[in-house]
C-alpha cells in the first residue's frame, strides 16, 4: 500500500499530488500550484539539530536558574528569575495568566528540547529510540506554542519601561534568553522532520529483518 | 497544465498524513483510519473544520472586547497612580518619547489580533461560499496569519516579567489587570482557530474531481 505511493507528496496546503525529486544540499521543494515548501534537503540535518540542541539545552537552564535582571530603589534592590515571576503571578491571583506564561515560555521549550535529543541522539549512535513515533508526534503539535524568541522581546520592552523610572542591573539570564532564542532558530531551521523519518524507518526496517 | 486539472490527494482516494506527510490510500470507511508510520489519526479534510474555526474566531472576537477596555496594567508610585488598557499604554509609551516600544506594543497587542481575527473570518466566508477568487493570495494571508499569531503574546510576557519584579512595599507597585486574562483567551483562541482552519479547503472549489470524506 505505502510502497506505491512512496514516491508521492501531497501539498499540505492545497492537497496536489506532485512526485518526489531528489534534492541538493540546502535546497528546498515547493508546491507548484500555491508555492508552500514541501520539504527541505538541509545539509547534515542530524548533526547540526543535535548540536544547536545540545547547546540550546545548557543555555536554557543558565536561562532559566539566574535572575533575569534586577532593579534598585533606595538601596531596596529586587530581581527575579523568570520561574519566579510566574509564581509571584500566581499569588497575585492571576493564575491563568501565570499558567498560560509557564507553559508558552518554560514548559514548552522544554519538552522541545528534550524529545529532540531523545530523537536524535540515539540515531547519531546508530540506534533507534523507543516509541519515537510519539515523539515526533509531539513535537509537530507543540511547535507553535513555544514562544521564546517573542518572551525575549517582552523582555526588550519591560526593560525600556523599567529604566524610566529604575536603574535596572541586567543577569545573566537576560544574555543567556537572547543566545538561546538565537540557538533555537538554528535548531528549527537545520531540523529537517522527513530526514528523521526516513533514517528512523530504514534503522527499524533493518533491526526487524536482521 | 492547468491547474484546474492537476491531480489532487483526496481525488485520488489518497490521503496525506499532517504529521510525517506519509501518502496513503484512503479506505474510504466511516471507521477512523490511522497513518500507518507515525499513528497518526488521518483525514482526506479535517473535520468539522469551519464550523469549530467559525466558533473559535467568534469567541475571540467577544473576548476582544475586554481585552481592549478592561484595564491591563496598574502602576503606582510615591507620586503617581495609574489604571492603564493596552491603548491608553500604548499612548502612555508614545508621551514619554519610547516610539519604538510604542509601536512595537501597539503592532503586536492591537493590530495582530485584530488582522488575525478580520483575516480568518475572510477565509472562513469564502471558503463557505466556495469561491475561487485568488486561491494563491488566500493561501498566502493563511500562512501570514499562522506565521504572526504567536507575536501577540508580547504584551502578556511585559505585564508578568513587571509585576513581579516592581513590588517594592509602598514606594512602588505594578499589578496585572484582568484584561490580562481576556487578552491571554484572545491569542490561545485565535491560535486554535489558525490550526483548525484546513487551508486545503481553499483549494477544493478549483477541482472538477469528487471526494467525499
Amino acid at each position: 500500500m505505502t510502497d506505491r505511493t512512496a514516491q508521492l507528496i501531497a501539498c499540505h496546503e492545497c492537497d496536489l499530488l506532485q512526485r518526489d525529486i531528489q534534492l541538493n544540499p540546502g535546497c528546498y521543494a515547493s508546491c507548484r500550484r500555491c508555492g508552500a515548501v514541501l520539504y527541505r534537503n538541509a545539509t547534515d540535518s542530524v548533526d547540526r539539530t543535535l548540536a544547536y540542541t545540545l547547546a540550546a539545552c545548557m543555555v536554557f537552564l543558565g536561562a532559566n536558574l539566574f535572575p533575569i535582571f534586577a532593579i534598585e530603589v533606595q538601596g531596596d534592590r529586587s530581581a527575579i528569575t523568570l520561574f519566579g515571576a510566574v509564581l509571584s503571578l500566581w499569588d497575585q491571583g492571576m493564575r491563568s495568566v501565570s499558567t498560560l506564561v509557564l507553559i508558552t515560555a518554560i514548559l514548552i521549550p522544554a519538552l522541545e528540547l528534550a524529545s529532540l535529543t531523545y530523537l536524535l541522539l540515539p540515531l547519531k549512535l546508530g540506534k533507534v529510540p523507543p516509541r519515537y513515533p510519539l515523539f515526533m508526534r509531539t513535537l509537530q503539535c507543540i511547535e507553535p506554542w513555544g514562544m521564546v524568541e517573542v518572551l525575549m522581546l517582552g523582555l526588550l520592552v519591560s526593560l525600556v519601561k523599567l529604566t524610566n523610572n529604575f536603574r535596572v542591573i541586567p543577569g545573566m539570564a537576560l544574555w543567556s534568553f537572547a543566545v538561546l532564542t538565537l540557538l533555537l532558530a538554528a535548531a528549527a531551521t537545520a531540523f529537517n522532520a522527513r530526514d528523521v523519518w526516513a533514517q528512523l524507518d530504514a534503522k527499524r526496517r533493518d533491526l526487524e529483518s536482521r | 497544465m492547468s491547474t484546474a486539472d492537476s491531480p489532487i490527494a483526496a481525488g485520488r482516494g489518497l490521503c496525506s498524513c499532517h504529521v510525517c506527510q506519509l501518502v496513503s490510500r484512503s479506505t474510504g470507511t466511516s471507521r477512523g483510519q490511522y497513518c500507518p508510520r507515525c499513528g497518526a489519526r488521518l483525514h482526506l479534510r479535517r473535520p468539522g473544520s469551519v464550523q469549530r474555526c467559525w466558533a473559535l474566531v467568534i469567541a475571540s472576537y467577544i473576548l476582544y472586547i475586554p481585552a481592549n477596555t478592561l484595564v491591563m496594567m496598574e502602576t503606582g508610585s510615591l507620586i503617581s497612580y495609574r489604571k492603564d488598557t493596552i491603548v491608553s499604554g500604548v499612548v502612555h509609551l508614545w508621551r514619554t518619547g519610547s516610539w519604538m516600544i510604542a509601536v512595537i506594543v501597539f503592532v503586536a497587542s492591537v493590530a495582530i489580533p485584530l488582522l488575525k481575527l478580520f483575516s480568518l473570518t475572510l477565509l472562513l466566508i469564502s471558503v463557505q461560499r466556495k469561491s475561487t477568487w485568488h486561491p494563491q493570495q488566500r493561501t498566502r494571508l493563511y500562512r501570514l496569519v499562522e506565521a504572526v499569531g504567536r507575536w501577540s503574546m508580547l504584551d502578556i510576557y511585559v505585564v508578568t516579567l513587571l509585576a513581579a519584579l516592581v513590588q517594592l512595599g509602598s514606594l512602588a507597585i505594578v499589578k496585572a489587570g484582568p484584561a490580562a486574562i481576556a487578552f491571554g483567551a484572545v491569542v490561545v483562541l485565535t491560535m486554535l482557530a489558525t490550526m483548525e482552519f484546513d487551508p486545503r479547503l481553499i483549494w477544493d472549489p478549483l477541482q472538477k474531481e469528487e471526494f467525499h470524506d
